[in-house]
Formats: structure tokens, C-alpha cells, sequence
């Protein structure tokens, strides 16, 4: 890779030992994808948690605070595996939750923020059009280059980590023009009517998509959607299909055409998602019996108006005694939310609304063990993709159908499927 | 023998045992984090370990996780000796360059024509190809 002097400067050691290192993994990996230069970034987004790093993970970043490192640009943090006001409710492990205290300040060391959020997007930094980041979460990831048109790849921890370091990241994938022109045709003929409906069609086309290379173009999507249903589809293409972007017809900026999206060429192939291809996806989430262990509103973190929604569907009733109610969001959200009165609202139900935390890295296969759940209700088809590896049995519902399965106990006749 | 071929890859050469896999492969999905086996229910490798193989995958899945899990599989001394994709991700590769194990991708012809699991082969990544090793 061509190095400018000042990567050549931080490449021979004198911007510090970490960043030299974290430089030449950068190059590895910027040769293995057949990077010629580096971009400068505007910032970082990490995820750094316990549950994803281990002891291996925690070690590293104590020797970078060892050696006195700091983040060259501001590096924010992604939800993280514990919510320390609720940790004990939640039965989670003491040794983790010590253990995270102790990652949390050493990264407060290298001068991350701490905002713990998976919808940094939403709530502290909206990139422009062009912009160069270096962000992890997949979530992120594909809002940014899809929606923004910002330009990222998946930066997983070390590599978000190492761009917080130098300030730069290798100029491959998703940075380039020719990696972001559309490859695959989808088009929608399905109703979209919920938050759920939009995770299991980021669901169908990740599942016939499939590679982090291929950026899937949606055609004929009927009306313009809202930003949280974006989230949704957003966050579900990237679990089920590893993509990092997508373009919308008439809705993503750089897809104000077909032509536009394909950058002229022909899509590789053709597909059309329908009402029954819809219907066939929900199939694959059948309830494995009527009654409801856990409800989980999670994957990504709900905002203001997603808590709105929880709240105003919950209409004033309890929660029934045999299932739980779990809500994760972020501090922002959480505070304006309390502020609005939604917390409140679920909280009186019997709900719990987590921040800082994503349900799915909170160790919830040893979470459902000390509860004794056996079955996961959800509106998020990311959950719902997710969990089965955890062997616990995922429904995903409509965010309607779930909050009434939380309140009854039970999935309504009208969304069993089995 | 060069049986497989790619561009350059990343890291030393290796020689070690093969095991194919004609199912993708995530990280979180797929594997146990703690022991390095995989354990998702109907995987092409549900129950073999990839500790000290050279593992080949034709594609991968998932997310960010990667990136600090082959760290960890190394500290517990259950980490692949290499690994060879057909097609991988960034976070693939972020994550055995951080622990340092070798990695190749797009090798061609598939591996299924000229290798068994078992076989025993050399990585070169800095040649980009895949010895068998009689």
C-alpha cells in the first residue's frame, strides 16, 4: 500500500508503539482486500464488550493502555453485554458484570465514548453523504452506507480499534465507487405493515443474498418508509445475508433510479418478494407452543418512537405473571423516553427497559437458564436469527402480536402458525 | 503438489491437516466460542474441533464477532492453524490478522474436486497456493 508521510511517520514508531501496530494490521488487512491507500475517517465505532471480546480481547486493550495509547479521533462504543442498574434483576453474572466495569474503564482510558449504543446513527453522530468511517455493528454499518451514503466496511473491534488509533482505514470494499453499485434486483410486492414485516424482508433478501460483496437494489417498495423501519430492514439484511449495503429506488441517495443504483449495468439476477414469500419466511419461526416465556423488544435498541408505540399498545395493563417483558434502548433514549412518560408506562406494566445493551450479547442463553425460558417472542427478525443459535426457540410477530402475547401470557390464536 | 490457488493471502506458511466444510460459517452462529467446535445444530462440521486444522469454508455469515474471537481461540490454544475461504468479509479477516493465523480466499477450483478432509496440506499465503503434502 502508498503510505502518505504521515502514515509512514505512525508506521515507524513515532506516533507511539499502538498505533505503529495497529498501523501494520491495518496494511495486512488493507493488502489481503487489495487496498493502494488509506482514507482519513472522521470517527470510529467500536464494539468492545466482554461478551464478544473474552479474556483475549480484554488483554489487548489493557496492554494498550499500558502503553499509554489514545484514540487519534472520537471512538464511540456499541451496546454492550451488561446494564449496571439492572444487572442483578436481570440475573446476570457478577463476574461479567466486574469483569465489563473494568473493560469500560480502560477504554474510557484510550478516550472512547461511552454512549453504548447500537443506533449511534440515531441518537449522536448523522455522517454526510461521502463521509469516511470506520464503524463496527453491522447495523450501523449498512445504515450508514445505505441511507447516509456514507461510506463504511464492517470494522470489527480490533480493526474499529486501530482506525480510532491512526485515524485512517485501509481504502477497500464499501470506500470505493465500484464496490457500491447495486449487483442483485429485488422486487417488492409485499405489504410492509410493521416493524417485523420490514425485519423478515431484510430477512429474505439477506437469506438469497448472502455475501458481504453483493449490494441487493429494491424496486417498487410501495410507500416511503420511516426511519426506524429502515433500522429494522437494515439490521436484518445484515444478519441474514452478511451485507453491508443496499439501495432503495427513489428512497436511498444514491439509487434516485434503477440506473443510478446499478451504475448502468445489469443485475446479476432477479428476484420478487411477495405477500407468500412473506407469509413463508414467518412460517420458518413457527411457536413451539401457545404460552410465552419472554417478549424482547431489542436488536437494534427501540427509539423514542418505538417506545412510544410499546407503551401506548400496552395501554395501561400488566404484564401476565408467567411471561417477562424486556426493552433495551439507549441512555439518550431511555432518558427523553422517562422524560415523555413511556418508561413509566412499561415500567408500571411489569416491563423493564434496559439501555446500554443489546438483548442478544447480554448471555441470554444463561439469562433464559436462571429464568427457566424456553421460548423468545420478538418483532426483530435479527433476534429472531440470532437466537436459534442460542437453543432457544425464536417466534418473531408483529410488534402488536407481541405486546399482546406479553400481556396474555399467550401468542393470540390469529399469530399461531404451528 | 499445488492443488488450490488464490490471490496473496495473509500470514506464514502452514502444514497441517484439512477439514472441508460445505456449509458456511459464522463465528456466533456456528462455533462455541470456548472450545473451538462447532455446535450449530445440522452444520456440514457439527462436532469437529478446528483446533491446529487448516479449515476451508466457501463462504461466511454474520457479524463483528469475529473480529476478537480467533484472538480468543488462540489464548485457549483451540485455534485453526489457518483458514481458506471461497468468499470472506472484512471482520474474517480483521480477526486472524489480530490473532495471526494464516488466511487465504477465492481460491480456485473448489476444494471439494481435489482434497479430502484429512489430507495433509501446506498454506502459502504469499504465494497464494494450497500444497498437498504426500
Amino acid at each position: 500500500m502508498r503510505l502518505t508521510d504521515r502514515e509512514a511517520r505512525i508506521l515507524a514508531g513515532e506516533a507511539g508503539e499502538a498505533p505503529s501496530l495497529a498501523l501494520q494490521q491495518q496494511i495486512a488487512v488493507g493488502e489481503f482486500f487489495d487496498a493502494e491507500h488509506f482514507v482519513p475517517i472522521t470517527n470510529a465505532h467500536m464494539m468492545g464488550d466482554m461478551e464478544v471480546m473474552g479474556d483475549a480481547g480484554f488483554a489487548f486493550v489493557e496492554s494498550l493502555v499500558k502503553h499509554g495509547a489514545a484514540f487519534a479521533v472520537p471512538v464511540t462504543t456499541n451496546a454492550r453485554c451488561v446494564d449496571f442498574e439492572h444487572a442483578a434483576a436481570v440475573r446476570q453474572d457478577p463476574a461479567l458484570v466486574a469483569r465489563e466495569a473494568a473493560l469500560v474503564a480502560h477504554l474510557k482510558k484510550l478516550g472512547a465514548l461511552q454512549v453504548d449504543t447500537c443506533i449511534n446513527y440515531q441518537t449522536v453522530y448523522q455522517p454526510r453523504f461521502g463521509e469516511h468511517l470506520a464503524w463496527g455493528d453491522t447495523g450501523t454499518v449498512i445504515w450508514a452506507n445505505s441511507v447516509t451514503g456514507a461510506r463504511t466496511n464492517y470494522e470489527a473491534g480490533p480493526a474499529a480499534v486501530a482506525a480510532g488509533l491512526t485515524g485512517v482505514t485501509p481504502a477497500y470494499g464499501y470506500h470505493l465507487d465500484a464496490q457500491r453499485a447495486g449487483t442483485l434486483r429485488f422486487e417488492v410486492r409485499c405489504a410492509l405493515n410493521d416493524y417485523a414485516d420490514w425485519g423478515a424482508l431484510g430477512g429474505i433478501i439477506g437469506r438469497r443474498t448472502l455475501d458481504y460483496w453483493k449490494v441487493p437494489v429494491l424496486a417498487g417498495v410501495r410507500h416511503a418508509p420511516a426511519g426506524d423501519e429502515l433500522k429494522h430492514f437494515g439490521a436484518a439484511l445484515a444478519s441474514y445475508g452478511s451485507c453491508a449495503m443496499y439501495h432503495m429506488i427513489g428512497v436511498t441517495p444514491e439509487a434516485r433510479d434503477e440506473a443510478e443504483a446499478f451504475r448502468g449495468a445489469a443485475p446479476e439476477a432477479a428476484h420478487v418478494v411477495d405477500d407468500a414469500a412473506l407469509a413463508a419466511f414467518y412460517r420458518t419461526y413457527p411457536e413451539d407452543r401457545p404460552e410465552i416465556d419472554v417478549v424482547v423488544f431489542s436488536g437494534p435498541q427501540l427509539s423514542v418512537l418505538e417506545l412510544r408505540r410499546i407503551a401506548a399498545l400496552l395501554d395501561g395493563r400488566r404484564v401476565h405473571a408467567n411471561t417477562a417483558l424486556l426493552v433495551t434502548t439507549n441512555f439518550a433514549n431511555r432518558e427523553m423516553a422517562a422524560r415523555l412518560g413511556y418508561v413509566k408506562a412499561i415500567e408500571d406494566a411489569g416491563g423493564r427497559v434496559l439501555s446500554g445493551v443489546c438483548w442478544y450479547i447480554m448471555e441470554p442463553a444463561k439469562m433464559a437458564a436462571a429464568f427457566g425460558w424456553k421460548n423468545v417472542l420478538t418483532n426483530s427478525a435479527k433476534i429472531a436469527n440470532i437466537i436459534g443459535g442460542y437453543r432457544l426457540h425464536p417466534i418473531l410477530r408483529t410488534t402488536d402480536v407481541c405486546v399482546e402475547a406479553a400481556v396474555s401470557g399467550r401468542l393470540p390464536a390469529r399469530a399461531c402458525l404451528a | 503438489m499445488t492443488v488450490l490457488t488464490g490471490p496473496r493471502g495473509f500470514g506464514p506458511d502452514v502444514e497441517a491437516e484439512i477439514l472441508l466444510s460445505r456449509d458456511t460459517f459464522s463465528i456466533r452462529y456456528d462455533m462455541d466460542r470456548e472450545t473451538g467446535v462447532i455446535s450449530r445444530r445440522g452444520h456440514a462440521l457439527e462436532g469437529c474441533s478446528l483446533a491446529g486444522k487448516i479449515v476451508y469454508f466457501p463462504a461466511v455469515q454474520g457479524g463483528v464477532a469475529a473480529g476478537w474471537a480467533f484472538l480468543a481461540l488462540v489464548h485457549r490454544g483451540v485455534a485453526p492453524a489457518a483458514v481458506i475461504f471461497g468468499r470472506t468479509n472484512p471482520v474474517m479477516i480483521q480477526g486472524l490478522v489480530l490473532a495471526g493465523i494464516s488466511a487465504m480466499h477465492r481460491v480456485t477450483p473448489d476444494p471439494f474436486t481435489v482434497l479430502r478432509s484429512g489430507d495433509r496440506v501446506r498454506v502459502s499465503p504469499a504465494r497464494g497456493v494450497v500444497e498437498v503434502v504426500r
